[in-house]
């Protein structure tokens, strides 16, 4: 029974600690990725699978850098086209407002849907769940569990991965 | 007593979950995106209402017990929200905003933009439908597409989209030319042209003709497995062998036809090639 408990500590501890806005949280969100189960005539090699999955989870900790930093910079490495744009017009608006955002991911269920027969682009869905929260003039004005089903498309461009489409629903 | 730390932990760190969770707003669960909604609030005094995503933020000053009205084209970008009512204490809700399910964008990829004719599945595309405000749309939607335009028979077909994305895949057409491959979903299109070329050459066939220099040596006309022209540029490779010696020729296609001259050895044989298509040979006897 303790086991239990001290996780259930734990991870309140750790929503608490975000709600404080600590220094982001090292821990590596859970990550389960489905079988493969493709639309489309394209192969996808497993090296390639690898790589636009390590690099769309890369893109969360840049969202949440450039989001809480009020930082578009950031977003350079892992955003592209039409996400890029919509996340930078909400950090020009963030500053504008005064506010700040943070998203933590806490786990990730993903699966690669489809890969467009020649190449050029990768289709992924994921059930996330994470915390975002809300700062404004340096106040936590409050932190929200939320689960959403995130449609996501990455393209490639020289050496990685990028994510040009980043929209949310409901799981 | 060893249970007495980890319940006070619980409780701390359970607060500012408690706070985030009190009910004074009253939000839609789900808008569709650009259109107009209203948040009501309860309580008196003023407040400030936030409503945040990762691609809109909004801030209002607000009176409580007042509806909140949110016009069209305020919130115009799918995914999740957050509303967050301060003043006293804080309040907050979620909603989900969806796309508009009226396709104004038609991402189209198509590949090639140039191959041979006659290629069973040798033409592909892939589309992702976007609403106005650039939001993919999700729900299943039809997408015709259609290949026509080299006067051969017109190709097309109906494939609805899984989470925004749709594919096929054609033949090209039996005739060279372009060809118009569109991809329409509601009232949007979107074109790319697909250059059709010949194939390789079905057949080649020479004939041999002595002359003051030489032997004459001239193709017919190159043609791919269905009539087409093979382009003049293509090259043919006239080969003469002899007393053990070997003589070789290329030479690119001209209207149609490809000509060379080779010294008249008699009892040379004579064979001609392109790409991977053999064609006759021919044994010179002496004066034909």
């Amino acid at each position: 029974m303790r086991t239990p408990v001290l996780m259930l500590c734990l991870l309140l501890g750790a929503v608490a600690g975000f709600g404080d806005e600590q220094p982001a949280v090292d821990e590596q969100p859970a990550v389960r990725v489905e079988p493969l189960d493709l639309s489309g005539p394209r192969p996808l090699a497993d090296q390639t699978q690898q790589a636009v999955i390590r690099d769309y989870l890369e893109a969360w900790h840049s969202l949440d850098g450039a989001l809480g930093q009020n930082r578009p910079d950031l977003l350079n490495t892992d955003f592209t086209g039409s996400a890029k744009d919509n996340l930078t017009s909400t950090i020009h608006q963030q500053t504008a407002l005064g506010v700040r955002a943070r998203y933590q991911d806490l786990s990730h269920d993903v699966r690669v849907v489809f890969y467009s027969p020649e190449g050029l682009s990768v289709q992924l869905v994921d059930n996330v769940e994470y915390n975002v929260q809300l700062i404004a003039q340096e106040k936590v004005l409050t932190t929200q569990r939320v689960h959403e089903r995130y449609v996501v498309v990455l393209t490639p461009s020289e050496v990685r991965w990028r994510v040009r489409v980043f929209q949310g629903e409901p799981e | 007593m060893r249970r007495s730390p980890l319940l006070l932990s619980l409780l701390t760190a359970a607060v500012p979950l408690a706070v985030a969770q009190s009910g004074s707003l009253t939000v839609p669960k789900m808008v569709t995106a650009g259109s107009a909604f209203s948040i009501q609030t309860s309580g008196s005094g003023q407040a400030t209402l936030y409503i945040m995503g990762t691609d809109d933020v909004l801030k209002r000053d607000v009176q409580l017990g007042q509806p909140v009205s949110i016009a069209a084209d305020t919130v115009n970008h799918a995914g999740h929200y957050l509303v967050v009512l301060t003043g006293g204490g804080t309040d907050t809700e979620q909603f989900d905003v969806q796309p508009a399910n009226r396709p104004a964008t038609v991402a189209f990829l198509a590949r090639p933009s140039r191959l041979s004719t006659g290629l069973h599945n040798g033409i592909t595309g892939a589309v992702y439908v976007f609403d106005p405000y650039g939001n993919l749309i999700t729900n299943p939607t039809s997408v015709y597409f259609q290949l026509s335009g080299t006067g051969g028979p017109e190709q097309s077909r109906t494939v609805q989209t899984h989470d925004g994305a749709a594919w096929t895949q054609m033949d090209s057409s039996t005739k060279e030319g372009a060809a118009k491959f569109t991809a329409r979903a509601g009232d949007v299109s979107s074109t790319r042209v697909i250059q059709q070329v010949p194939g390789d050459p079905c057949g080649l066939r020479m004939t041999a003709k002595r002359d003051n220099k030489g032997i004459q040596l001239q193709t017919d006309p190159l043609k791919d497995c269905s009539g087409n022209p093979v382009p003049d540029g293509t090259v043919v490779t006239f080969t003469e062998s002899y007393y053990g010696l070997q003589t070789t020729v290329d030479v690119p296609l001209k209207r149609g036809v490809a000509q060379a001259e080779v010294p008249a050895h008699p009892g040379a044989t004579i064979s001609a090639a392109t790409g991977v298509v053999m064609g006759n040979e021919i044994h010179w006897g002496g004066n034909e």
